[in-house]
């Protein structure tokens, strides 16, 4: 909401840099596009709430440059993302793993989904329970005679 | 003089808020005429004062006072004047004190246009509307005094951030405001309610105007900030899931359902008791986005004068009125028991549905921003919730929803058949399918996300078509098509607006395309079907910047196409460079080209976007914004709102 109140990590637009630069490109479009593809699950550290790929921070700049280099060697994506989860930790990370306590952040929407679902059913259950049909409810030969009529056009 | 009279003015409306908050509560509650008829003239005068005091704060800011300590710090005297005033609510001391001031002139429409409530709902509801105003004028007075003097008045001011310095950012926090804050009526009717201890169709009626003007509001001051981000950060993002982003959004999805469930009381009388908890909820989020943005325990991009003290009063405050309302809910819900009746294949159960996948999305939207902070707490795990979680996390709830959407928006209440609803839609569903398809095997690459992105689009607003025309009933007769109650125009506009919107969005995270490179003076590079030139580049003087201006020259298929300006301007006083990002609107696709740094080699870093269907995106939000506008122009919100049922009607008619 507010971006009014958008300092937006001053301290990483305030540098006259910004995100991915001329220079730091792979020449191998393929491993470019996989460094851009990390880049956007790995945060920049001392941003507010940036990816290394947006930021203009220089320690973005720097990881953005480690993740190439480590493409560049031959790790995978998976492999890349767990050298720097290892140094810096996996509040590095923008998507976080599922494992342990996550995956109550992870699995409660869509539990909470499944039981809203069920709940509901009970209700709508219940609802429809207590439906008595008109005392003018048509016959089964009425309603065939009535679909026949509407669905003539 | 002016800034010590808006001070006491200020202090006045708190005086009158309590009184507003006391003496109608006590009177329905003794059935004291005298008293209840307090309300009405205390909330004018609240509204009358605190407009007095935001037009000394904004006459200040005007003049350029520098003896005021909010203008010295967040104004300047060489900004241009729009800036000016809107710098009177781009900080945290002058935001709140529009907040109030958005409180209490809504607490004033209640009063002025209310006439036809029940002299104690309406007593009631201001009582309500009077004790948030108590909280939210203490709040100011207490820890966030925008009339506050310097002891020694400077010579200049510090200048507000130059990204605030935008048209669309003047207006962006007022309509959000209007819609945070119109939410307090509907909170506002609930708690009433629950004190009455019923609610019924013509409740229903009441509080349905104030959630769709302040969803429209939200809906309109979302996308107002979310088009800034756009063209002002200079990348072109249009949302990032930041922690005062969501803030904004949560209370949009519960208004959203709300708007919805409310029609189901109005005219089945069920869900009354889901619907009062949406009502104490989607406010009750809104308390919490003002919690999040001012109290700073969640990092956000969007830092703000933060101050624990600050946001130790928020959290009471919202765990007063929240918890509160809660209790009371608690209390009470039972003696609101539902009458309609309807099967599993009814309007109803649509809207049922509706609801449930609104507020499990604005749950997962809730979790993945507090996440980091309970991770903490509780497990000892420092870790962030960004934009890959909130893409993947929400995305399949809205997939589900704009399936569902075109279907359960027509079929019948009561009791409907499922197939017959379907066969009426089959050629939107045809036509969006195909028109999906037709994309799929043109683009490049075959991913999925632009051809789901276009058939969701085209099916809700083929199906909102298909829905408008079935309005006219068995005959046809397009002449009616004007004479249409306006709630179903509403009902089109706002569904295909949604459908544009989610259309837009899918477009645009699939098709985008971005070149980045060191251009020479004179070079050029080509995006096919584009070609570009930088023709120049040059320093320019403005107002209260410097700025280094590029010429980029675009050509299409060889013909000369537009010509655009991207600059880096550099603002001396605030000390802050800023992108200003050169943007050639199409309706398909927008060319998006930002300058950089030079070079050593003399050249200029270029970065250049092809962005399709971004002004979909925001089209789309405004579409909306139209469709609840014209929904609240229904006639049934102007005529016989007064028409309360005395009697508890036995049975309810069948449409």
């Amino acid at each position: 909401m507010r971006f009014v109140f958008a300092v937006i990590g001053m301290i990483c637009l305030s540098s006259t840099l910004w995100a991915v630069q001329p220079d730091e490109i792979l020449a191998d479009p393929a491993l470019e596009a996989r460094a851009r593809e990390i880049s956007k699950d790995l945060r920049c550290l001392v941003c507010q709430n940036e990816s290394i790929d947006d930021s203009n921070a220089s320690l973005a700049r720097d990881l953005r440059l480690l993740v190439r280099e480590r493409l560049v060697e031959g790790d995978s994506n998976d492999e890349v993302k767990a050298f720097i989860v290892a140094r810096y930790g996996e509040f590095a990370l923008l998507k976080p793993t599922k494992t342990g306590a996550n995956a109550v952040l992870w699995w409660s929407g869509p539990f909470l989904a499944i039981i809203a679902v069920f709940t509901a059913g009970l209700y709508i259950l219940r609802r429809s329970k207590s439906f008595e049909p008109p005392v003018d409810a048509l016959s089964d030969a009425e309603k065939e005679r009535l679909n026949d009529i509407l669905s003539k056009d | 003089m002016i800034t010590e009279f808006g001070h006491f003015a200020l202090i006045l409306a708190f005086l009158v808020a309590c009184v507003q908050a006391v003496a109608p509560l006590v009177g329905a509650h003794t059935n004291r005429y005298g008293l209840m008829a307090l309300a009405a003239p205390a909330a004018t005068a609240q509204v009358t004062l605190l407009a007095a005091s935001f037009a000394a704060l904004t006459y200040a800011f005007v003049t350029s006072d520098f003896t005021v300590r909010l203008v010295v710090l967040n104004s300047h005297s060489l900004k241009p004047m729009l800036y000016k005033i809107s710098g009177v609510w781009g900080n945290h001391e002058g935001s709140m004190l529009l907040w109030v001031l958005i409180l209490a002139l809504f607490g004033a429409f209640a009063a002025w246009f209310g006439n036809n409530l029940p002299q104690k709902l309406k007593a009631r509801v201001l009582g309500v509307q009077g004790l948030l105003g108590v909280a939210f004028l203490a709040f100011i007075l207490f820890t966030s005094n925008p009339f506050l003097r310097m002891e020694i008045p400077p010579f200049d001011g510090q200048d507000l951030n130059p990204l605030l310095q935008d048209p669309g950012l003047a207006f962006h926090p007022p309509f959000l405001y209007l819609g945070y804050v119109g939410l307090s009526m509907s909170f506002s009717f609930a708690v009433a309610a629950l004190i009455e201890g019923r609610i019924d169709a013509a409740w229903a009626r009441w509080v349905r105007p104030w959630t769709l003007a302040a969803w429209m509001f939200l809906t309109i001051g979302i996308a107002l900030g979310s088009w800034w981000a756009y063209y002002e950060l200079g990348w072109g993002g249009f949302w990032f899931w930041d922690p005062v982003e969501n803030a904004s959004f949560m209370p949009w999805l519960f208004a959203a359902a709300l708007l919805h469930s409310a029609i189901v009381v109005e005219k089945r009388e069920s869900l009354k008791s889901w619907t009062i908890l949406l009502a104490i909820l989607a406010f009750g989020y809104s308390l919490l986005g003002t919690f999040i943005v001012r109290s700073g325990v969640i990092t956000s991009v969007h830092a703000f004068a933060n101050d624990p003290e600050r946001g130790v009063f928020i959290l009471a405050i919202f765990v007063l009125f929240v918890g509160g309302a809660l209790t009371l809910f608690a209390a009470r819900a039972t003696a609101m028991e539902a009458r309609g009746v309807f099967s599993f294949v009814s309007r109803e159960s649509a809207l049922v549905a509706n609801n449930i996948l609104l507020a499990v999305s604005s749950f997962v939207v809730f979790i993945g921003t507090i996440w980091p902070l309970i991770a903490e707490l509780f497990f000892n795990r420092k870790l962030s919730v960004g934009e890959p979680f909130f893409n993947a996390a929400f995305a399949p709830f809205m997939i589900v929803l704009g399936l569902l959407l075109p279907i359960g928006a027509m079929i019948p209440w009561k009791r409907g058949q499922i197939f017959l609803t379907i066969a009426k839609l089959k050629w939107a569903f045809v036509l969006a399918v195909a028109l999906a398809g037709l994309v799929w095997t043109m683009q490049t690459g075959k991913s999925l996300q632009g051809p789901i992105g276009l058939f969701l689009g085209a099916w809700s607003v083929f199906g909102a078509l298909v829905d408008l025309v079935s309005r006219l009933g068995r005959t046809r007769d397009f002449s009616r098509l004007l004479r249409l109650p306006r709630a179903d125009w509403g009902k089109f506009f706002a569904h295909s607006g949604l459908g544009i919107t989610m259309f837009g969005v899918a477009g645009l995270m699939a098709w985008d395309q971005e070149d980045i490179r060191v251009v020479p003076i004179g070079g050029s590079w080509d995006i096919a079907p584009y070609s570009f030139t930088l023709d120049a580049v040059e320093n320019v003087r403005g107002p209260n910047y410097l700025s280094t201006m590029a010429t980029v020259s675009i050509n299409k298929d060889g013909e000369p196409y537009a010509t655009v300006y991207p600059e880096k301007r550099n603002y001396p006083v605030a000390k802050m460079p800023t992108t200003e990002a050169a943007i050639d609107y199409h309706p398909m696709v927008d060319l998006y080209v930002v300058i950089g740094d030079k070079q050593d080699d003399g050249g200029w870093a270029v970065r250049t976007y092809i962005k399709p269907l971004a002004n979909w995106i925001w089209a789309g939000a405004i579409i909306m914004g139209i469709g609840g506008l014209i929904s609240l122009t229904d006639r049934r919100y102007r005529l016989a709102v007064g028409a309360r049922k005395n009697a508890v009607p036995q049975g309810t008619p069948a449409e």
